[in-house]
């Protein structure tokens, strides 16, 4: 029965080709716009790190100007990033399963080998937990130890394609490479390793690529890395050397920690809270108390890594998805009420009302799929002009399985809503009516 | 004609008007709120800066090693610069204006806990930084070369600053800003030697773009930026030349980011051009569908109407007559339409206003909407009423 339904729609299909492209073009356009900025928002408003999201805290310490919130807009915020200084203290809790404080570094990297000029790369100063701590494979060699950070050994680990831009995609643990113009010891090479978004720093384009280089974080002090970040400052300091910046009440450092249980939790609440009163007793922290663990998922939303346009366009794409459906709806009741002498015949001759719903309605479903494939070939399109819109951000232009299986759905379903009213009312036509005509 | 008896038959059969009328109200809503958005978005991005953006390339040299001297190769540089034919005027500085990297600052007019601290963005130029950037005296004398210092270290005090006539109004509302010294956080006094008519910072999605100092210092950096303005017309000729002469100048550094300034406000406000192209095709599709639908779901109404027609062409209507009635039956849609939308608009608008922080829409925007889709409701079913009036009063007499 169904075969034969269906082979009745095609046929109805194309006796009116002009309609059914009319049709079929109308849904493929609501559907392409729709999900041209469903894509780019939900991919935007994804989870990079699912499996540990809940388990993963950004750390914020409120030790902001007393005069002044950090952001006058939203006064309940502390600010998003650490001073040296608490940063340290925050590493020496003991009470994560892993932390790492960090900060991104501009580095100059020198290969040494015939024809590679040097050139400046984007690394990250870090604590050796950051890799195990994200989950990030290693292709070669393994992580740096807890005594390197605090020993500011000169290690790198190198992401693959820093390894294959300097060492040509070979083993380079135990190669030296000179960054910065220090000899450092390559101890590890890590898989292809961008998360989107870049959850744990979104200062400088929440949507960066990560570094490519890390190096322990005792470097910094080594070397007096200041950040190729974000640094903001509120108090008048003589900062000449680099101690004084690193003692100073400049921010410009991210914290992660790893708690993985409600009780760490607490107790690196505990630990944040008593470390804040104990630095108010010493004339630090004068504003009230206001540290927070905030899990990924969450600091995403704090952090608006959505921007408010994508919302906007998800909207009127919806909206726009809305007038292409009244506008089927107009449509079909124009081709269903075409027909109707056929649909009188056909009851005429015995069909029930029932058999003709269903007959009608697989038409529709059918027009829905042929508008979804359509939509998604539209689609398509339209994210590769996005891409040509926004460089830099091509990979929140890309469909998905499941943005296909979405398309596909919301096509079949919405035709097939709006489709409704028409076949009933294509159902209500008394036989009788048509068959005194002919 | 009159409008009874079409406003009458309308509602006989009422679902294809009420079909138009929604996808009227739906589409000038969206259209009014997305043109709103779309000419606010252009009048973002063509703000004046100040600068002479067209004709200024940027480039950023990074010295390697302990020994390097930034500020004594920033000597060099400059000279060889300038010497390159095209070039008008040179400085170095470390952040690009316009490219969302910058360098924040507060200043007060009065020393003291309580004097006003407003915001601004600082650059560090050297006596030819007006003309490299291309900006427009306004009162007051540029920096000299007696003004520029080459500190050691960044804890330095400007004793002088340009500052721009925006950022001298925040400051002193009163006026009398050229001449006067202005605070930081530690009551260190600069004085303001100059204001320029306007320049935009750093963050161009700030409210205080506007609101810059200019600083007279050749940055204790290995890093340095220089800011190579060129004669109309000869920017991209002389980029080229910018990276080799500097490349040749000394090989313990990287010459890296040669860029022009335009492209790097291109990028900056890549956002708002993308927002108003991608919302200007939505409304372009969504109006010719609406378009569309109305032709479609007037061809049916002429085509279930052939008989009426037939008949009232034998009783004597003309032609005319005929198109009339199609014309002003759309018409009456598409205002009840207009009327809905104008309603939906301003819901719309809220919802932006109270949810996304967008302005709220000018009111002047509804009514040129509703003229647009009264024309294009005309339009569409221009077409259908033709073919309707050539509709023959014979059929009248057939099958009946």
């Amino acid at each position: 029965m169904f075969s034969y339904y269906l082979r009745l729609a095609t046929m109805s299909l194309r006796s009116t080709p002009a309609m059914t492209g009319l049709m079929v073009t109308t849904i493929g356009l609501g559907i392409a716009v729709f999900m041209a900025a469903l894509t780019v928002y939900y991919l935007m408003a994804s989870n990079p790190i699912p499996e540990k999201s809940d388990v993963l805290f950004a750390v914020q310490l409120d030790a902001w100007d007393p005069d002044r919130p950090w952001d006058d807009n939203r006064p309940d915020q502390p600010p998003p990033e650490l001073t040296y200084r608490d940063a340290m203290a925050m590493r020496d809790s003991g009470i994560p399963t892993r932390r790492a404080a960090m900060h991104k570094v501009g580095l100059i990297v020198e290969p040494g080998r015939e024809g590679v000029r040097p050139f400046k790369a984007l690394g990250r100063l870090t604590d050796g937990d950051f890799f195990a701590m994200f989950d990030i494979r290693f292709i070669y060699g393994a992580a740096w130890s807890r005594a390197a950070d605090d020993q500011g050994e000169l290690l790198v680990v190198l992401g693959e394609e820093m390894n294959d831009r300097v060492f040509g995609g070979e083993d380079s643990v135990g190669r030296t490479l000179t960054i910065d113009s220090r000899d450092f010891r390559v101890v590890g090479v890590i898989e292809r390793w961008h998360p989107s978004p870049k959850f744990y720093d979104v200062n400088n384009g929440a949507f960066d690529e990560s570094e490519t280089m890390f190096v322990p974080l005792g470097v910094g002090d080594a070397l007096e890395m200041y950040s190729e970040g974000n640094t903001n400052c509120w108090k008048d300091e003589d900062i000449v050397t680099f101690r004084d910046f690193a003692d100073s009440e400049c921010v410009w450092w991210q914290f992660w920690a790893e708690l993985e249980t409600p009780e760490q939790v607490a107790g690196f609440r505990d630990y944040m809270d008593n470390y804040a009163m104990e630095q108010q007793a010493l004339g630090r922290f004068q504003r009230p108390l206001n540290n927070r663990l905030t899990d990924v998922g969450a600091w995403l939303d704090v952090r608006r890594v959505v921007r408010n346009d994508n919302k906007v366009l998800v909207g009127i794409a919806f909206l726009f998805l809305g007038v292409c459906l009244f506008n089927i709806v107009g449509l079909m009741l124009t081709k269903f009420l075409g027909k109707a002498p056929q649909t009188g015949i056909r009851r005429a001759l015995g069909a029930s009302r029932r058999a003709v719903f269903a007959q009608q309605l697989i038409e529709v479903g059918l027009l829905g799929a042929v508008g979804g494939l359509l939509g998604l070939a539209l689609a398509w399109l339209a994210l590769w002009g996005i891409k040509l819109l926004f460089p830099g951000f091509e990979h929140l232009a890309e469909l998905d399985l499941t943005l296909v299986g979405i398309a596909i759905l919301v096509a079949v379903v919405t035709t097939t809503i709006a489709g409704l009213y028409p076949v009933w009312r294509v159902c209500r036509v008394p036989p009788s009516a048509y068959l005194r005509l002919q | 004609m009159h409008i009874g008896p079409i406003w009458r038959a309308s509602l006989r059969n009422k679902t294809g008007p009420v079909l138009i009328a929604i996808q009227i109200a739906l589409t000038l809503a969206v259209l009014v709120n997305a043109v709103f958005i779309i000419q606010q978005r252009i009048e973002r991005i063509n703000r004046p800066t100040g600068m002479d953006v067209d004709n200024i390339v940027t480039v950023f040299s990074s010295g390697i090693g302990e020994d390097y001297d930034g500020q004594a190769q920033a000597r060099l540089d400059q000279t060889a610069l300038e010497a390159i034919p095209g070039v008008v005027a040179v400085t170095s500085t470390i952040q690009a204006p316009l490219s969302g990297s910058g360098w924040g600052t507060v200043m007060k007019p009065a020393p003291g806990e309580d004097a006003t601290r407003v915001n601004a963005a600082q650059f560090f130029v050297n006596e030819h930084g007006l003309e490299a950037l291309g900006l427009t005296l306004e009162s007051g004398r540029p920096f000299t070369e007696e003004d520029i210092r080459f500190p050691d270290n960044f804890n330095f005090k400007p004793e002088s600053v340009i500052i721009s006539r925006a950022f001298a109004d925040a400051l002193f509302p009163d006026g009398g800003a050229l001449g006067s010294a202005i605070y930081d956080n530690g009551d260190s006094p600069s004085t303001v030697i100059g204001i320029v008519e306007r320049m935009h910072g750093s963050w161009v999605n700030w409210d205080k773009l506007e609101n810059t100092m200019l600083v007279p210092v050749v940055p204790p950096n290995s890093g340095m930026r220089y800011l190579v303005r060129t004669e109309p017309g000869e920017r991209d000729r002389v980029m080229p030349l910018v990276e080799e002469t500097l490349a040749g100048l000394n090989d313990r550094r990287i010459v890296r980011d040669i860029d022009t300034l335009s492209e790097i406000k291109d990028r900056s406000y890549v956002g708002d051009t993308g927002m108003a192209v991608l919302l200007a095709v939505i409304v372009v599709l969504m109006v010719a569908v609406t378009g569309v639908g109305i032709v479609g779901l007037a061809s049916f109404a002429v085509r279930q109407r052939v008989k009426q027609i037939g008949t009232r062409r034998a009783v004597g209507a003309r032609r005319r007559d005929i198109v009339h009635y199609f014309m002003l039956e759309n018409w009456l849609m598409t205002t009840a339409g207009v009327g809905l939308g104008t309603l939906l608009a301003f819901g719309i608008n809220y919802w932006l206003v109270s949810s996304f922080e967008l302005e709220r829409i000018n009111a002047l925007y509804i009514p040129v909407g509703v003229v647009l889709l009264w024309g294009l409701g005309l339009l569409a079913v221009a077409g259908p009423a033709r073919r309707a009036a050539t509709i023959s009063p014979a059929v009248a007499t057939r099958t009946v």
